[in-house]
């Protein structure tokens, strides 16, 4: 069986360790066993594709595309940025798709019980294509922080979720990316279970003058990188 | 040179997002990848995702991408689009329902690649899903054969005799005993 890596090993410096005793839930759903090595095959270096899945551009409107009878409510913010792989090439055509809660902390989900109001006109998801260039644009409310039981007192920092496909299968990519100069970040073991500084600053956005638009909504921008092409090809 | 960006578990509020969910929001896809008219055997795979003291995992989401019924992956121009997504319910079952995908054209036995995210799970687990039924070609299948054989029993499918069409059943065991072989490609 020949070892010939054609995209670059997922980068466990940056990625978080799966076991992060601070974040409760992962003492009953972290794997025990080391993962074992696969080559890169069809299977792992194809993807499905999605450009005809009738993505529009009212999907990336959050603030727009679920609206009953009013506007939603809250700080209407820009999140944009480019999808690229680690040789800094585009991802062009990609499917991203977000999901939040909204101003006031809370999800349009069953299983969110935090006492707080639900909005009728934000239902807190959305997806884009990227471009050619890879960038990506939604326009959304400003997700508030909301509680939640893993200790005393525990507010995750406003976040929004972010799934992403690359053109390979294991390129995928769910994360979250959160807001610069959140006080609750320090204190959220979800956000440092990644141990490396450096890392989980590439899950922070930048506050973006340029995105933002004059009497209309703060921009916020946020790169997103995909494992890239191998830089020196290994043989066995 | 950039990078990767750290992943983030997808926890536990993704469904009215991710999947059909009544919101009115259209998910990109489903559990439903194949029907009568899909070339290939209609096929039925049903799981469930155990955590480490066999609990079911009722806020898991699965995504499957597999080959066709000839072994090739389908490409834009496929109305089978080999890609699938299903959360789990209340009993941490999954179903999706296929086509029986063909060997690999290189060498190796028919399999349906897996990844599973949950709430807990700061990185998705990546897995395969192969079928009791093909023993000559998992014999020969070298993914299968690098593999403990203890473990690896925990990436085969087993067929259920089902009146009419083919169920296989597959349990992803996160952690504990029978943790599911889980890859790093
Ligand atoms: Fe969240």
């Amino acid at each position: 069986m020949t070892s010939k890596r054609i995209l670059s090993p997922r980068d466990w410096s940056s990625h978080p360790r799966q076991a992060h005793p601070d974040y409760k839930s992962t003492l009953l759903r972290s794997q025990r066993q080391p993962l074992v090595p696969l080559p890169q095959s069809l299977s792992e270096l194809t993807g499905p594709v999605f450009g005809h899945c009738g993505v529009t551009g009212r999907d990336a409107d959050l603030t727009r595309n679920s609206i009953r009878d009013g506007e939603a409510i809250g700080e209407r913010i820009i999140v944009a940025g480019r999808l690229l792989d680690e040789s800094g090439r585009a991802v062009p055509n990609a499917l991203i798709e977000v999901w939040q809660a909204n101003a006031a902390g809370r999800y349009v989900h069953s299983q969110d019980q935090h006492d707080a109001p639900l909005d009728p006109n934000f239902l807190g998801a959305g997806k884009a294509l990227t471009d050619s260039a890879g960038r990506y644009r939604f326009t959304t409310i400003r997700p508030g922080a909301y509680p939640w039981r893993n200790h005393s007192n525990a507010w995750r920092p406003a976040h929004i979720h972010f799934s992403v496909f690359g053109t390979a299968f294991i390129q995928r990519l769910v994360t979250q990316m959160y807001f610069p100069g959140d006080p609750l970040l320090a204190l959220d073991p979800i956000f440092n279970a990644t141990a490396d500084a450096a890392a989980r600053q590439r899950l922070v956005a930048a506050f973006s003058t340029e995105l933002t638009e004059p009497e209309w909504a703060l921009g916020f921008e946020f790169d997103i990188v995909l494992r890239g092409p191998q830089a020196t090809p290994l043989e066995s | 040179m950039s990078s990767q960006t750290p992943s983030q578990t997808v926890g536990p509020f993704f469904s009215h997002a991710l999947t059909p969910s009544g919101s009115g929001h259209a998910p990109i896809a489903g559990r439903q990848l194949a029907d009568e008219r899909t070339p290939g055997t209609l096929i039925r795979i049903e799981g469930r995702v155990l955590d480490g003291k066999s609990h079911p995992v009722t806020d898991a989401l699965v995504e499957i991408w597999q080959a066709r019924h000839d072994g090739a992956y389908p490409d834009d121009s496929d109305a089978f689009r080999g890609f699938g997504r299903a959360s789990t319910d209340a009993d941490g079952r999954f179903w999706f329902q296929t086509v029986k995908p063909g060997a690999p054209p290189e060498n190796g036995a028919p399999h349906v690649n897996t990844t599973v995210f949950a709430r807990g799970m700061l990185n998705h687990a990546f897995t395969r899903i192969y079928f009791s039924d093909e023993q000559e070609k998992n014999a020969r299948d070298p993914v299968l054969a690098n593999v403990d054989p203890v473990r690896r029993k925990s990436l085969v499918a087993s067929l259920r005799d089902s009146a009419g069409r083919p169920v296989y059943e597959f349990e992803i065991c996160l952690q504990g005993a029978h943790e599911t072989v889980f890859f790093d490609a």
